[in-house]
């Protein structure tokens, strides 16, 4: 199985990595816990959100990535407008020296729902700053042709809202979406378990971005372990290509008369 | 003068640079950013940076999220 992934690197904005799998760290009782986790995730690219600094917390989750060797990637979570988007992305940037951003502009607190305009907004503004633009994006296939004209590195549909565990609710679009991009896919939000990641790169998706589904599992560790070879074999179903779907049964065996 | 630092309150000496405020609330020397009114400081000039009686710095890092 190594021999199969290692002719098929997940390539994303010119970086290469071995792991499809991006993590987030929202949601972990602990650092410890966490940490653990991201191991055995296998990730190389982890999201942090930005908050004010308070000076009473001790530990720092950057240093959880650093000892892991896991790349940051600085989100704008909590973040309303295309204006505060920007300011949060650019204080990611000072503060961790990076220029990826997975941007999100959020339309209410209920349903973490992306606003689309608000969305296409800053992303226009931060692509012509020079980030790379990793949006969260509503699972509609005209938003995301929208978000890869303006310059966006990938598009990152939702299957089902943040923290939800629902799923894939609209396998059809993630699809279309994956089918019409020429930036990679990946499917951000709303897994619950290992089988949604599954399906998440059946459906041709280059990568799958969770976070709830592993830290507020019973066993953050084991979850992460389980979505580590989920999206493995998903990926690789995908590549060998699924049989089509019958309405009646096909016989393996050969007829006992031939 | 008083300026505001993450939402609280401070009597500072007039004229403080940003760096020395930014010092009031950490020691930390990296994964931190400021802004001050909204505007984003870019660190090297934090020590050139002067602030004005009433000024909003907000000093942010990473924390566990998304």
């Amino acid at each position: 199985m190594e021999d199969a992934l290692a002719d098929d690197p997940f390539v994303l904005a010119g970086q290469k990595f071995g792991s499809r799998l991006i993590m987030g760290t929202g949601g972990a009782p602990s650092l410890e816990v966490l940490s653990r986790a991201l191991a055995a995730s296998g990730t190389e690219l982890t999201t942090v959100a930005m908050r004010r600094l308070d000076p009473s917390s001790s530990g720092s989750v950057l240093d959880v990535l650093a000892a892991r060797g896991i790349k940051v990637l600085p989100n704008t979570a909590g973040c309303f407008t295309a204006a505060e988007a920007v300011r949060t992305a650019r204080l990611a940037a000072e503060a961790l020296g990076t220029t990826w951003v997975k941007l999100e502009v959020i339309a209410d607190e209920r349903t973490l729902l992306p606003d689309p305009l608000e969305l296409l907004d800053a992303a226009e503004q931060l692509v012509a700053e020079g980030f790379t633009v990793l949006p969260y994006t509503s699972d509609d296939p005209v938003i995301a042709g929208r978000l890869e004209q303006a310059g966006c590195a990938a598009v990152m549909p939702l299957g089902a809202p943040i923290g939800s565990g629902l799923g894939i609710r609209n396998p059809h679009n993630i699809e279309l979406m994956v089918q019409g991009a020429s930036v990679p896919v990946i499917l951000d939000a709303g897994i619950g378990t290992a089988s949604d990641a599954a399906i998440a790169m059946e459906l041709g998706c280059a990568a799958v971005l969770l976070a709830t589904a592993v830290t507020r599992s019973r066993n953050p560790e084991l979850m992460a372990s389980a979505m580590r070879s989920a999206v493995i074999a998903g990926r690789l179903a995908f590549r060998a290509g699924r049989i089509p779907q019958r309405r009646y049964a096909l016989a393996s065996s050969p007829s006992v008369t031939s | 003068m008083e300026i505001v630092i993450n939402g609280l309150a401070h009597q500072v000496a007039d004229g403080i640079s940003l760096d020395q405020a930014v010092l009031l609330i950490t020691s930390s020397a990296t994964g931190i950013a400021a802004a001050v009114n909204g505007d984003v400081v870019r660190r090297a000039t934090w020590p050139s940076t002067r602030l004005a009686p009433g000024d909003q710095i907000e000093v942010m890092t990473a924390v566990q999220g998304g």
